[in-house]
């Protein structure tokens, strides 16, 4: 008995759960209140006492924590059951610890080391394949100055015994990379040296960097962490916090300077893209299809949840979209349904809310949102016989995601009526919904990894490294120019010029008011500065430039578009002249 | 494709409406596809009838628990109404005149339930105190302005209900009516004039008492509300009240302490403020659970695992009730979806009678439940051969099986209540407090095997004589309210028990008066008392006498623990319980609770996981260079800090790529081959980006910041 409830003491430490007492209070019945509070005090202060003497008064709180512990122990096995919600190893502080701060370097070494990897072919038999492990230093928390100096001191004799899993496993494995090996001591300390030497390495990494040969020597630089997992084990929650403070505390962060205009390919526009990746074939097909159908069995289960009041949300890596669409094509034919684009970077819940009235058959318009929801409500709770399905890509997207938008959309899909299948994509899109919408969605959760490419999602994205074209932005500056008279014109290509010259100055806020009057009047387009407020006011509605009020409360003019789209754009004008 | 554009993101679809009209029913999605699975119809069916009965039955209950509830704020209502109209000469009614009647309603964190409870209360308030009741959640007033708007508009509602006639003349006049206090007020004597003389009097008995019914105000979430609007809004209608009757109930779903919170001194002064508490969602829950699983009412049973999920998920995320229902519905569903013999999870009479029309399949079904196999080679060979050749004779069979099974829980509910009698009350709860908990242990496995149970026993020998009394007396009433044949001794043991228990009393009296006035009469000095007590104490140590009480209490434990090897036996020992007990319980698991970030996080880690291909097999931390791009480039990206330069990234990622092409594809050029490459890393990275793993950024050119801790 004792036994028992000393292990479950123990257990118990790993689970933090801790409430506001007035939840609590609400929780535990009443006269269980105080003691609680008295227990817990004394659970920070010693833990050991407790396990010593549990007989004392554990009474209510060991029942909570008994059930903490069933919790745990539950979900646990149930994640080693389960073959979809995720490996089994995985468990939540193994998904995303906090950090310690990397250098730069790190990523070339790991690309390498990848590189190295034997590419394995099913012929192969897997149990005699060396394999060279990727390693990531899992005990590098910790790690204080005098580590380092011990490091140091008897690197040579700590080699073997405290070399990540690894590094050791690839000295033993007989391939022929003998170089890396015998520089594996020489320069292992060189990795925990102070800034200084990084940022030496930074120089000349430029020139390093064009051989792939000499990266991957250096690749071989390993990576001593030197604490011992237990250990880390038993530090790991006090240090949670520090490490959190420590990977965000420096304001300077440690990377190279390059960047991508030195490098021969840099942005490319998305046209390019796409056809460059059209040549890639895809890998995995034949699993990917497993997988695909796999999901295309569950259509009816959908159907018939999504009938019986439930809304079915699916997520998982990969875009979810041609599995959605293909549930369209299959199920939906005959039922009325709108599919809505949540990544369409105009979308809005107006939209939405307009395209179901649409179906309705309404006409007129709506005062407010608000409104326009009642009113839907009010329909579709008076004609029973009516059915609506809404198909919704990436309910999380940038527009959809806010909390106004959330609660009607949920509004929506709560009543009996509609029927609501959408798709998530973001790491957290589930913080959209709190409690109370929850419930108004009343959604069953469906993974759906496809690995497929999230092509159409990512195609409206302004990305990185993809060139805006800006073929959308022209137009319409050309049209809306063309619109107005020669002077007008003249007026905005005197500020485009302007803005153009001054496209170096970092300071640069735009053209007074004043000094562009005055030019306007020497190149005689305007005649007094009430027909150039004229045709600014002109300008401003149409969105072709921004007024700002300097320091010194005078108008700044500037063209709030990209210096590259003007520069075409005079391109053009002069082509045509 | 159709649904694609670059001008818009809604596609309607609208079948023409002759298609439309044969829409598919239901039912039919209930077969998996194409091949319809056994009795899928009827189970079906049978799914939809227990679903209605068990959705009646919460409703019921909810209600039921409520009433206590309902009943002291309508009372409360009431007087303060009325003490408002009374006697205005008083003085301490003059003070009264500018306070506010309010209720506090303490609701609990299960904020989802709220709503239930509110709309039922708003239902009570109106049939009972006044037509004039209006609730107002924060979200729709983000000010005073739009709070005055809500609330005169649905007082129109209200009043709609009332006089059918004239709502439109008043509701056309409202609308244009800036909003203010002033116009409330003079709108509420206009209408309580107006109805004064033709007031129905069939219907509203009790709010036909005044002549003016309050205006009852419910704020739904009061935490939320901004303390502005509140403040004014107090004020303001504290002014107004003699013209203007309003009583307000805040809606809390922390604690009280939190108006004081919002309103300062000088405004909830102008509150009389009452608390009610509602019931906690702990009760409610125990009640749910009583009434829909722990009874034969109802024939689906949750098996151990699933029924702690349920309690899990509602004890460690939301307190919610609906939610718990909810999941109760889906587990339901599942069962008559996955299970072919679920169709025989019905009242008795009706399986006895389906069994009779079960397929050849379904035969085979039963045979190859593994409960119903281990049955079967238990039986003598001939029987063996009979129950797996003939169907006639496996039907039989199966109907006594069912029969033995529902008797089996008439019994198992009895004594686990008789149990839990015993157990609930004893220190430290070795078998939980509550009943959920006592039967999740028992559903397990075999509960007298636990050291939970044994040290039970333990206590319950320690226990006094009118605490056990109390306990058999409760376990009497509880067999004997039931009309159960089987346990219809033990019903009749407990009360031999008591009974012996009472003459026990008697004898011991009389004993005890005895003993105390032969030892009162004795004259000793010092040395004598110690040596007498010595004795004493050696004489209680050595010889361990049993009492008769202690020999009674014996017998009762032991009774106790009969009763519970007999009938407390886990229901996988029984033969067909698969087609009573759902038991999937990480189906539930995953479609209720799942993990998005955990699927995504193993997807980029380990494809192999998904993607069953050899090539994609690695130990644990690493993956193959032959991984989908994006799985690289994150692995990649996890070595960087805050922020990665896109150019570093963009060369590793090209290392780890050519590296793995090197083996094949030598026929395009270098220079195309890098271009490619470039494209793939790029959708790589935008794909990352719209995971939201990393953001652009810029603190430096070319560089993106990355939004998660990790380094796995």
């Amino acid at each position: 008995m004792t036994s028992t409830l000393e292990l479950k003491a123990d257990k118990m430490l790993k689970v933090q759960f801790v409430g506001d007492d007035d939840v609590l209070n609400h929780i535990l019945d009443r006269e269980g209140g105080p003691k609680i509070k008295k227990e817990r005090a004394q659970l920070l202060v010693n833990t050991q006492k407790i396990i010593k003497k549990p007989e004392n008064e554990l009474e209510e709180d060991d029942q909570e924590v008994l059930k903490d512990h069933n919790y745990v122990e539950v979900l646990g096995q149930d994640v080693q059951e389960s073959l979809k919600n995720g490996s089994a190893t995985d468990g939540g502080n193994k998904v995303y610890p906090f950090q310690n701060r990397k250098h730069p370097e790190k990523m070339a070494k790991l690309a390498s080391e990848l590189a190295k990897t034997p590419r394995k072919s099913v012929s192969l038999n897997m149990k005699n394949d060396p394999k060279i492990t990727i390693d990531i230093p899992q005990c590098s928390k910790g790690h204080s100055s005098s580590d380092k100096s011990q490091l140091k001191n008897n690197d040579k004799s700590e080699f073997l015994s405290t070399a990540p899993r690894g590094l050791r496993k690839r000295l033993i494995v007989p391939r022929s990379h003998s170089d890396s090996e015998s520089e594996y001591s020489a320069s292992n300390s060189e990795d925990d040296e102070g800034v200084a030497q990084e940022y030496e390495e930074d120089t000349n990494e430029d020139i390093l960097s064009q051989k792939i040969q000499a990266q991957n020597r250096e690749v071989s630089a390993p990576v001593f962490r030197e604490t011992p997992s237990k250990k880390m084990k038993r530090e790991k929650t006090s240090h949670l916090v520090e490490k959190y403070f420590e990977a965000h505390s420096s304001s300077k962060v440690l990377t190279s300077d390059r960047t991508l205009q030195k490098l021969k390919r840099a942005k490319l526009d998305q046209q390019t893209l796409h056809n460059l990746l059209s040549k890639v074939s895809p890998s995995f097909s034949a699993e990917l299809k497993q997988l695909n159908q796999q999901h295309e069995q569950l259509f009816h289960k959908w159907m018939l949840q999504l009938h019986l009041g439930f809304n079915i949300v699916l997520y998982g890596l990969g875009s979810k979209r041609d599995l959605l669409e293909r549930f369209r094509t299959t199920m939906l034919q005959d039922c009325i349904h709108i599919v809505i684009n949540g990544f369409f970077p105009g979308i809005s819940v107006k939209s939405v809310l307009n395209s179901v009235t649409e179906v309705l058959d309404h006409v007129g318009t709506f005062r407010s949102v608000l409104d326009q929801l009642e009113w839907i409500t009010n329909k579709f709770k008076e004609d029973s016989s009516l059915e609506l399905f809404l198909l919704i890509h990436n309910l999380d997207s940038q527009m959809l995601r806010g909390d106004k938008s959330q609660q009607i959309i949920g509004q929506l899909s709560s009543l009996r009526n509609i029927y609501l299948i959408a798709s998530i994509d973001h790491l957290n899109a589930p913080l959209m919904w709190d409690h109370a919408k929850q419930s108004l969605y009343n959604w069953l959760w469906y993974e759906t990894t496809t690995y497929s490419h999230y092509t159409e999602e990512t195609s409206y994205e302004n990305s990185l490294l993809v060139k805006q074209s800006g073929s959308l932005p022209l137009s319409s500056l050309i049209h809306v120019l063309r619109s107005l008279t020669p002077n007008a014109r003249g007026i905005f290509r005197l500020l485009i010029k302007y803005q153009l010259d001054n496209q170096d100055n970092p300071s640069y806020t735009g053209l007074c008011f004043q000094d562009f009057y005055q030019q306007c009047r020497e190149a005689f387009l305007v005649n007094s500065d009430l027909t150039l407020r004229a045709q600014l006011t002109e300008f401003r509605d149409h969105k072709l430039i921004r007024t700002k009020k300097g320091t010194d409360g005078v108008e700044y003019l500037l063209i709030p578009v990209d210096n590259g789209i003007l520069t075409d754009f005079l391109e053009n004008e002069e082509e045509e002249l | 494709m159709a649904t694609s554009s670059v001008s818009k993101g809604c596609f309607v679809f609208k079948p023409n409406f002759k298609k439309r009209k044969i829409s598919v029913p239901i039912e039919d999605y209930f077969n998996k596809g194409k091949n319809a699975s056994e009795d899928s119809k009827l189970r079906f069916e049978t799914y939809q009838l227990i679903w209605q009965q068990m959705k009646s039955e919460t409703e019921r209950l909810q209600e039921e628990l409520n009433k206590n509830l309902f009943d002291s704020l309508v009372e409360f209502l009431q007087t303060s109404h009325s003490g408002l109209w009374k006697n205005s000469k008083d003085w301490s009614c003059e003070i009264k005149l500018r306070e506010i009647p309010t209720a506090a309603l303490v609701l609990g964190v299960n904020v989802t339930d709220h709503d239930l409870t509110l709309r039922s209360l708003t239902e009570v308030l109106q049939n009972n105190v006044t037509p004039y009741v209006v609730s107002l959640q924060a979200k729709d007033c983000p000010d005073m302005k739009h709070f005055l708007q809500k609330l005169v508009s649905q007082l129109m509602d209200c009043k709609v209900d009332v006089q059918s006639k004239e709502k439109e003349s008043v509701q056309v006049i409202q609308k244009n009516v800036h909003y203010s206090m002033d116009s409330l007020s003079a709108w509420y004597m206009s209408v309580t004039q107006k109805t004064d003389p033709k007031m129905p009097r069939k219907k509203r008995t009790s709010s036909s008492q005044w002549q003016s019914p309050p205006v009852v105000l419910i704020l739904k979430d009061m935490e939320s509300f901004t303390t502005k609007v509140l403040q004014d809004f107090i004020i303001i209608s504290s002014q107004h009240l003699h013209e203007f009757p309003l009583i307000l109930i805040f809606g809390i779903a922390t604690s009280p302490v939190v108006i004081h919170r919002l309103l300062p001194h000088a405004v909830s002064s102008l509150l009389c403020i009452e608390l009610f508490q509602s019931l906690s969602c702990k009760e409610h829950l125990t009640t749910v659970l009583d009434k829909l699983l722990l009874t034969t009412q109802f024939p689906f049973k949750l098996s151990e695992k699933v029924l702690q999920i349920l309690t899990n998920i509602f004890l460690y995320h939301d307190f919610s009730i609906q939610n718990f229902i909810k999941g109760l519905q889906l587990s339901l569903l599942e069962h008559f979806y996955s299970q072919p013999l679920s169709v025989l999870c019905c009242n008795l009479p009706e399986a006895k009678r389906r069994i009779r029309f079960l397929s050849a399949n379904q035969c085979e079904n039963i045979r190859r439940l593994p409960s119903f196999r281990r049955y079967v080679e238990k039986q003598s060979s001939e029987k063996q051969v009979a129950l797996l050749t003939s169907d006639k004779f496996l039907k039989e069979e199966t109907q006594s099986l069912l029969e033995n099974l529902h008797v089996y829980h008439k019994n198992y509910f009895l004594v686990l209540r008789c149990l839990h009698q015993f157990t609930s009350s004893l220190p430290k709860y070795p078998l939980g407090r509550q009943i959920r908990e006592l039967y999740c242990m028992c559903l397990e496995k075999n509960i007298w095997d636990s050291e939970e149970y044994a040290s039970v026993l333990q206590l319950l020998r320690l226990l006094a004589k009118d605490e056990l009394m109390a306990m058999l007396q409760n376990c009497f009433k509880l067999f004997q309210s039931s009309s159960g044949k089987e346990l219809g001794n033990t019903a009749k043991k407990i009360e031999e028990f008591l009974a012996q228990f009472q003459s026990l009393d008697e004898t011991k009296e009389e004993e005890d008066t005895s003993q105390s006035q032969s030892k009162g009469l004795q004259k000793t000095d010092l040395y004598h008392l110690q040596k007498s007590l010595l004795e004493m104490k050696e004489l209680r140590s050595t010889s361990k006498r049993q009492t008769k009480f202690e020999v009674l209490r014996e017998q009762v434990v032991s009774f106790v623990d009969s009763l519970v090897r007999e009938y407390l036996l886990p229901p996988d020992t029984q033969p067909l319980h698969e087609t009573l007990y759902f038991s999937s319980a990480h189906t539930l698991r995953q479609h209720l609770n799942a993990a998005p970030r955990i699927a995504l996080h193993t997807a980029l880690n380990n494809p192999y996981y998904y993607l069953k291909n050899e090539a994609l097999r690695s130990e644990e931390g690493c993956i193959p260079n032959v991984a989908p791009d994006i799985c690289i480039a994150y692995k990649l990206h996890l070595e960087c800090s805050r922020l990665i330069n896109l150019v570093d990234w963009s060369e590793a990622f090209a290392t780890v790529v050519t590296a793995a092409e090197k083996m094949d594809a030598n026929s395009v050029t270098s220079e195309e081959r890098n271009e490619i490459i470039h494209a793939r890393f790029i959708r790589a990275v935008s794909e990352l980006e719209l995971l939201g793993f990393i953001k652009p950024t810029k603190q430096k050119t070319d560089h993106v910041a990355r939004l998660t801790w990790g380094g796995c």
